[in-house]
């Protein structure tokens, strides 16, 4: 999935995703489900809103002093007996990924939730290097069954129906009994446990994700409510944690300032049930843990968006926050971003790490509505981030043709207030006399994207300036 | 030249840095030496009788069972209530924890065996390091004392938590923690728990018991 965005055809994948009727009814649950949670554990805690202004400028003080965090992350992790690793790009951090597995003879890898393995492409990675992944995320284990991407960063089967989901269980676990009832999700996540525990005990490697590691100790954090994350890291030999440079913060205290916002604005939960944090392998004494902990700091473009314009996307602590509350996600799921990071989110920062070649339609993805500014626990200025890639994408030459004549000629007549106005009043005018009789029009010349869906209202009476001036008296 | 110090000349030319600046080195030294503390919760800071109603509440808004005994001589009997209330079999693993060690637990007719889980056993009890009122959660610390897999294997996990050791919010937790294990270390594993495993994957429908513990039970001592 990682290697084959299908982001430069958002429109067409958009476009199917609308026409499809099981996908429709699972977007039901994000506009249902999360929304009000968030707003409900915001209220219960009156910092919410300090809380957000400081995290933000948590997150942009480590970004601003990163290489020195990262060092300082480095040595505390080298002296807990771990190994920090650094890669450039997707290839090299699989490269070690696969080295780390080789060494320890390693033939089954369990995996907890952690979209950087979904944007390096892992799994594909292993498997070419004869060896199994097995994600144990219940969404991600539903999709990896289902030859899927997460179509969501912290629901990844949100896309799917309870039935889909029981359709694929019969269909993978073939040895279970066929009259076995499914119908309830309790079955369908009685089932999965089932099948998940013997292969956490079965394990060589465990590969889980970060959502912060620590300078202060040389700890990487994991946020999760399953459990699988834990028994993903505890049971095998080895433990690999595949994080980004921008998830390092300084101390325990500003981790605990960013779990405070986090949880809450991602499922309105007031904290995750686990959030487990691990400093090395295992000590003298210890009964249980990895023999081996290494940590791939992953930089894939991130370092040239630092001291940019997108700067601010680093501060990202991926809650999912933007998507739940956007409506063209709402409208269109996860798979039409065609990558790895859909929503608002994603709109961002899939042209910095794929190039604006690939992914510059997704900036266009957007009403500008705002929601995702309001709610984003970090305060990342989302819309004015889509507005710079637009203009990119419009300085490139990339956008087509039509819309670059249609926004110059628009420009023209903006630009010149005399000529704006005359324009506005007889055009105005002349199609509120076209379509006086039905007061609505099916059909325009070169409006026909947006009267194949609805009907546009007829213009009624004085321009919105006209009716200004008047009421000003001037 | 290696990723690594590629990947830092990338940071340090985006960010217009040596790497040697004084202000910024002083600027991170300082922060790492003096963990500011942020925004203050007022949740966080209530007086001690009020915290560990707090605690209780918040457990159990998060679907965790809690009782509470007058001294740690009572947990052996209440534990042996809590399994044959639930109807589950008496049998209970735990670690080498002193606390735990030092309770009548002859007393009970509990068939107790000692060490890591290997994922057959049904029942656990850990002692927690501390407990955060806030959001009730559990602090609890990886070692032969309290083996993490006790946390997540059994089905039914029960955690003890002295009152004394139950903090208004995180950062008091970590304050302790600093003073058990120095500044700038940590236990293996620090497990921040609250409530018991859950997943909302299939429909956003939550349920209880997906990977981790069915069922987390709290005996708050003291």
């Amino acid at each position: 999935m990682s290697a084959h965005p299908t982001s430069p055809q958002f429109k067409a994948n958009a476009h199917e995703a609308l026409g499809d009727a099981q996908l429709q009814k699972a977007l039901g649950n994000v506009r249902a489900g999360f929304i009000d949670k968030r707003v409900k554990a915001a209220a219960k805690l009156p910092e919410f809103e300090d809380l957000r202004d400081s995290a933000r400028d948590i997150k942009n003080h480590a970004l601003a002093h990163l290489d020195l965090y990262l060092e300082a992350h480095e040595a505390k992790v080298s002296a807990s007996g771990g190994t920090v690793h650094y890669a450039r790009d997707s290839a090299e951090a699989n490269r070690i990924v696969i080295e780390i597995c080789r060494a320890r003879g390693a033939k089954t890898v369990t995996k907890g939730k952690s979209m950087i393995s979904e944007e390096i492409g892992v799994n594909e990675a292993l498997e070419k290097a004869g060896m199994e992944a097995i994600e144990t995320d219940l969404g991600e284990y539903i999709i990896q069954l289902r030859g899927e991407a997460p179509s969501h960063i912290i629901a990844p089967a949100v896309h799917l129906t309870k039935e889909q989901v029981e359709a694929d269980f019969r269909r993978v676990h073939k040895h279970l009994p066929a009259d076995r009832d499914l119908s309830q999700p309790v079955q369908l996540l009685t089932e999965a446990r089932t099948m998940l525990r013997e292969k956490f005990l079965a394990a060589d490697i465990g590969i889980t994700g970060a959502n912060f590691l620590i300078a202060e100790t040389g700890t990487s954090v994991i946020v999760t409510n399953e459990g699988n994350g834990d028994l993903t890291q505890l049971l095998p030999k080895c433990h690999i944690v595949l994080a980004s440079i921008e998830k390092v913060v300084p101390t325990l205290e500003d981790v605990s300032q960013i779990l405070r916002v986090l949880a809450r604005s991602a499922t309105g939960q007031d904290m995750s049930v686990y959030t487990t944090l691990s400093t090395g392998p295992r000590r003298p004494g210890d009964v249980d843990g990895p023999e081996d902990y290494h940590v791939i700091l992953l930089d894939n473009g991130r370092s040239a968006m630092l001291g940019s314009e997108f700067e601010d996307m680093l501060r990202c602590i991926r809650c999912g926050a933007c998507m739940n509350h956007c409506p063209v996600y709402h409208a269109v799921g996860g798979h039409a971003y065609g990558w790895v990071y859909p929503g608002p989110m994603g709109a961002v920062l899939t042209p910095s790490l794929i190039g604006v070649d690939q992914g510059g339609q997704l900036p266009n993805a957007s009403t500008f509505c705002g929601r995702c500014e309001s709610v984003c626990p970090v305060r990342i200025p989302l819309p004015k981030l889509m507005r710079h890639w637009r203009e990119r994408e419009f300085e490139r030459h990339l956008s087509p043709a039509s819309t670059r004549y249609g926004i110059a000629a628009w420009a023209f007549v903006a630009r010149r207030a005399g000529l704006y106005r005359l324009a506005t009043r007889f055009g105005m005018a002349g199609l509120g006399w076209l379509g006086r009789s039905h007061g609505r029009f099916k059909w325009l010349p070169l409006a026909g994207g947006w009267t194949k869906y609805r009907d546009l209202p007829a213009p009624q009476g004085e321009t919105f300036q006209a009716m200004w001036k008047a009421k000003r008296g001037t | 030249m290696s990723s690594r110090s590629d990947i830092f000349s990338n940071i340090r030319r985006s960010l217009g840095v040596t790497g040697t600046e004084r202000p910024r080195l002083s600027a991170v030294a300082e922060r790492l030496a003096q963990a500011p503390k942020g925004v203050p919760v007022a949740r966080g800071q209530l007086p001690k009788d009020d915290m560990i109603g707090l605690f209780c509440a918040q457990a159990e808004a998060v679907q965790c069972t809690v009782s509470r005994v007058a001294d740690s001589q009572q947990v052996p009997e209440e534990i042996a209530n809590y399994l044959r209330n639930k109807n589950l079999p008496a049998t209970l693993r735990m670690g080498e924890d002193a606390r735990l060690s030092a309770m009548p637990w002859s007393k009970t007719t509990l068939a107790l065996s000692q060490g890591r889980s290997d994922g057959a056993d049904l029942n656990a009890v850990s002692h927690a390091f501390a407990g955060v009122a806030e959001t009730g959660t559990l602090i609890m610390t990886s070692g032969a004392d309290n083996p993490t897999s006790l946390n997540f294997l059994p089905d039914n996990h029960i955690i003890v938590v002295e009152a004394a050791d139950i903090t208004g919010d995180y950062e008091s937790a970590w304050q302790s923690l600093r003073e058990r294990f120095g500044k700038g270390l940590m236990p293996r594993t620090v497990n921040m728990i609250t409530g018991p495993s859950r997943s909302g994957d299939i429909e956003q429908t939550i349920l209880l018991g997906a990977h981790g513990p069915r069922a987390l039970h709290l005996v708050v001592v003291g």
